[in-house]
Formats: structure tokens, C-alpha cells, sequence
């Protein structure tokens, strides 16, 4: 049930994070380099999950996305997709929860990207989609790399969302952190919640060195 | 030929720039804030017009979007891909002529670095490259030498002077030194405040007597074209010849026989009614007055060497006391100063 746990994890953030990426990327351009009427409010529509108490996203996305509500509904009738109480409404939820984080971060490295460089690509002949996939792509590289790991890191502690959308159902949705504090409910379960521990530091450091080490591979050209 | 009427208002300063130039190198002339760079970006697309028309060689560009126009452009910060090689770089806009502008402006051993592992110059000779080898129908060349130091000014000109005469690739070039200007140009455009005071050929824009008003006795003077006539190696000296006469410089500069250009700025030319004698300067011209003019703190005076045009700031009171008037003919005392070789 332990290692279980483990896994599902790791599916569920990884999942999280390559659907969310795209999305974020766009969200991230939009908000650094547009200027439309709606940027506030799609802004604070982006960090909402940030500063809402997670138990209420969680239950907002059980409003929407359960059988019963207005999208989850529609998803179940027409494709027969259930996202409730499923490993995949884990995922949408540490998604969301880590959206945010990633926004922010490939935000950031949007708004370092001189567009004087794109307005050089422009002059020499590049189309404004070939001009963001050679140059300004490139260049964020490094800063959606830090957000995809924040995003995974955020998307694997991902708690109180998670446990009101789809519950603690061992091997279906129970993932590290409710599995900890399942066990911790229980008396005498001390040596796995250790070992659940030390998997969830461990896989903490080790997004974070992978990441460092491949933006210093990326700065190093 | 190129034509360009431009309109913009951006927050309290107006841009309303008008001028027509011919193939060549047109050189655009202004103190820092006049509007220069606003031009080149109308005329690259990078910055939208309020109103206007901008024209090269018979194709209207107004409403062509930037990565069609077909311009090359340098930007003053270079602006090279930091994330590709040079070679990559290059090859960014097109491979046109790829062996000739690498050896032309000696590229070669540049070819596997990346833009941070080079230094200003070299930036410089990459962007220059980069552009041409998109092969523009026009080259916008934006303050390109303003952040150099003097030798890679001096460097980087002379790769321009080739590109001018040995590619003729036309130009627009934005700058407000004047001694680059009178080097490279055919044509200048002087703006001030968003607006253009003065457009035409050169020398004849240079040597007006409000030339001297509008630009100060150091940049307003006589462009000449002349010819090397010998070396006096012992001196360090060279002798040339235009058509009002013979110059001699104090430096050794290009081939017997080869042109160069000469500039004479207003503030070093002294006038005499009399030949002067026992006098270190050595280049004494008989001249005629063609032209005075009042030009705040002193007289701008119009002289003719032979077909010449030559200009002279002088002060009010001298220009009282020798009793200057059109048509006199007096002698030019001149401080030999810039040129530049011309092929």
C-alpha cells in the first residue's frame, strides 16, 4: 500500500505538470506581453488556487467536475469520463493547485527576454510563431523548467484539494501526503511514515538538482 | 530611391519627418532625442505611423509587416542570439552571399562562438554580417559604432566604406558624429526635434553657410573629394589635390593616385585679406567670398577654391574689421583635418 502510494504520486504530478505546462506557457506569454482589457482579471483568476484555502478549491472542483455538476456532467454523458474520486482527478486537481507556480515563474522569464531580439529575428525575415520558437522559447527554456518543477514539486505535496475532490482511496487516489496522514491516524505505523517521509524529501531534492542542473547546462552555451 | 513621409505622435514628442534620397548612403543626423531611431524603426516596422508612406526602389512598404519588408537591420546593441553560435546567428535571415560577406568582414575564426565570447567590435562585424546576409534591399544601420571604442570605430567604418563601394549595399545610417557621417554618406538628413531642417547631397548641405547655424562650426564644413598626389615620407606628410588646389596633411594616407575624402570644418579655416607670410600653417588657398552669413555668435562666410565650396566661421567683429563683402577675393588659411580613402 506504501509503495502504491509512491506511485500514484509520481503519476499524478507527472501527468499534473505535462498537461498544465502548455497551458501555463501560453497564460505566461499572454500575461507578460499582451496588454488586453480582462489582464487582471485573468490574472487573478490564475493565482485564485494560491490564496483560497485548498479545501475549497477541492470542493468548487467537486461542484464543477463531479458527475453532478456542469462540466463533470457533460464530460461523463458524453465520453464517459469520471474525474471524481479517479487517479485522473487528482491529477486535475494538483494541476490546478500547481498552476499558479508555474505561471508565475515562466512569467518571469518571459519578462527577462529582451524583445529586442524578437524584433531582430522579425527584421531578418522570421514569421512572428517562427520568431517564438527560435528565440523567445529558447530563452524562457530555462525559466519553464523551473516552473515545471515547481509545478511537479507542488503538484506531489498536494493535499487538501486532493483529498475533498477525490478522497484517500488506497491504489486509486491516495497519494504520499494522504497516505502519511492516514497513517498517522493509526497507531504503531511509525516506520512507514518515516520511509513515506524520507521518498517525499528525496524526490523534493531530487527535482530540484535535476532542474539546477539543467538550466546551468542550458546558461552554459 | 527612397522616399519616406512619416507622422507619429509619441506622448509630448512629434514626429513628422519627410525626405526622398537616392541609391547610396544616406545618412541620418541628429542630436540624441531628435527622432532618428524612430525613423529607422518606422521604416523597418517595428514601429507603427499615425500616418505616412515609406517607399524603396519603387515597392511600397507602409503596410507590409516587418518580416516581409525585406530591410536590413543593425541595431546599436548588436542584439545577436545569445543561445546560437555566430554561424547560426548568421544564418538566422539567409545564407545570400555567405562566403563573401564572412571574408569580407573577416568572420572565419568567429564562426563556432557564442555572442557572449565576443568582444564589441567583433558583435558589431556579426550583426552587420547577419543583416546582409538576408540580402536587404536596404541596409538600416542604427548608431552601430556608438558603443565602440576609437581603433573599433575606426575598424568597423572601414568595412562599411567596403560594403559601400564594393557590394553597393544602400544605406541608411543614423548617427550624430559627424566625422563618421562625412565619411560614409552621399546623402544627409538633419533632424532636430522630430523634424527634418535639411536634406540633400552632402557637401552641398554641409558647405551652406546655415549649415553653420544649424550645426556648429565643428560639424558644418566643406566635404571635398581629392586625390593623393605624393608622400613626403621623411615629413610624414601627403600632398593632395582637389580643384580649388593642393592640401598637405600632416599623415600618410593611401596610394598615389588614390581618391580620398577631405573635411574641412567651418571652425578651421581662418581667413586673410592679405597673403599671410612667415606663418607655420601650410596650406594657404586664394578663395573668393560668395556668401555671408550672420550665424549667432559669428559670420559664417561662403568661400569658392576654384569649383569648390569651402565654409569659415569667423567672428562678428574680425568680419567688420577686414571689411568682408561677396565677391572679394582673400586667401583661406586651413588646419588640415579628416579624410577618409574613397574608392
Amino acid at each position: 500500500m506504501m509503495w502504491q502510494a509512491v506511485f500514484l504520486s509520481l503519476q499524478v504530478s507527472a501527468v499534473a505538470t505535462i498537461c498544465a505546462l502548455p497551458l501555463a506557457i501560453w497564460v505566461a506569454h499572454v500575461l507578460a506581453r499582451k496588454q488586453f482589457r480582462g489582464h487582471g482579471l485573468l490574472n487573478g483568476l490564475v493565482h485564485l488556487p494560491l490564496v483560497l484555502p485548498p479545501v475549497v478549491t477541492g470542493y468548487l472542483l467537486l461542484i464543477v467536475f463531479g458527475k453532478q455538476g456542469a462540466v463533470g456532467g457533460f464530460l461523463y454523458d458524453w465520453f464517459g469520463i469520471t474525474l471524481a474520486f479517479r487517479w485522473t482527478g487528482a491529477a486535475l486537481a494538483a494541476a490546478i493547485m500547481g498552476f499558479p507556480l508555474m505561471v508565475r515563474a515562466i512569467r518571469l522569464g518571459f519578462e527577462a527576454v529582451d524583445a529586442g531580439l524578437e524584433d531582430a529575428a522579425r527584421t531578418l525575415g522570421a514569421s512572428r510563431a517562427r520568431v517564438f520558437g527560435t528565440v523567445t522559447l529558447p530563452l524562457v527554456m530555462p525559466a519553464i523548467l523551473a516552473g515545471a518543477v515547481l509545478g511537479f514539486a507542488k503538484a506531489l505535496g498536494e493535499f487538501g484539494a486532493t483529498i475533498t475532490f477525490v478522497a484517500a482511496i488506497p491504489g486509486q487516489t491516495q497519494t504520499i501526503p494522504s497516505a502519511i496522514y492516514g497513517l498517522l491516524q493509526v497507531p504503531n505505523q511509525e516506520s512507514d511514515v518515516i520511509v513515506l517521509v524520507s521518498i517525499s524529501v528525496a524526490l523534493a531534492m531530487g527535482a530540484l538538482v535535476a532542474s539546477e542542473w539543467l538550466a546551468r547546462r542550458m546558461v552554459a552555451r | 530611391m527612397i522616399s519616406v513621409q512619416i507622422k507619429k505622435r509619441l506622448g509630448d514628442f512629434a514626429l513628422d519627418v519627410g525626405f526622398e534620397a537616392p541609391r547610396g548612403v544616406t545618412a541620418i543626423f541628429g542630436r540624441s532625442g531628435s527622432g532618428k531611431t524612430s525613423v529607422i524603426n518606422a521604416i523597418a516596422g517595428l514601429m507603427r505611423p499615425d500616418a505616412g508612406r515609406i517607399v524603396v526602389d519603387g515597392r511600397d512598404l507602409t503596410a507590409v509587416p516587418v518580416h516581409k519588408r525585406n530591410l536590413g537591420v543593425v541595431f546599436q546593441d548588436a542584439r545577436l542570439f545569445p543561445h546560437m553560435t555566430v554561424a547560426k546567428n548568421l544564418a538566422y535571415g539567409g545564407a545570400h552571399d555567405s562566403d563573401k560577406i564572412v571574408e569580407l568582414l573577416g568572420l572565419g575564426a568567429l564562426m563556432n562562438r557564442f555572442p557572449k565570447a565576443l568582444s564589441g567590435g567583433e558583435k558589431s562585424r556579426v550583426a552587420l554580417g547577419r543583416a546582409l546576409m538576408s540580402k536587404p534591399a536596404l541596409l538600416l544601420l542604427d548608431e552601430p559604432l556608438a558603443a565602440l571604442d576609437a581603433p573599433r570605430k575606426t575598424e568597423i567604418l572601414s568595412y562599411l566604406e567596403r560594403l559601400r563601394d564594393e557590394m553597393d549595399v544602400p544605406m541608411i545610417y543614423v548617427s550624430h558624429d559627424m566625422s563618421e557621417v562625412a565619411r560614409l554618406a552621399t546623402t544627409i538628413v538633419i533632424m532636430e526635434a522630430g523634424r527634418v531642417v535639411r536634406a540633400g547631397p552632402m557637401g552641398a548641405v554641409l558647405a551652406h553657410p546655415e549649415a553653420v547655424g544649424l550645426l556648429g562650426a565643428r560639424d558644418a564644413g566643406a566635404v571635398l573629394a581629392a586625390t593623393v598626389v605624393n608622400h613626403d615620407e621623411a615629413g610624414g606628410l601627403t600632398r593632395l589635390s582637389f580643384d580649388g588646389g593642393d592640401i598637405v596633411l600632416p599623415k600618410v594616407l593611401g596610394a598615389v593616385g588614390q581618391n580620398v575624402r577631405l573635411r574641412i570644418p567651418a571652425q578651421d579655416v581662418i581667413l586673410a585679406v592679405e597673403r599671410p607670410k612667415g606663418i607655420s600653417a601650410r596650406n594657404i588657398l586664394p578663395v573668393t567670398i560668395t556668401a555671408l552669413d550672420e550665424a549667432g555668435t559669428g559670420v559664417a562666410v561662403g568661400l569658392q577654391a576654384g569649383a569648390s565650396p569651402l565654409l569659415a566661421r569667423i567672428t562678428t567683429a574680425s568680419a567688420h574689421e577686414m571689411h568682408l563683402k561677396v565677391g572679394m577675393e582673400i586667401y583661406a588659411i586651413i588646419k588640415a583635418t579628416a579624410v577618409s580613402p574613397e574608392a
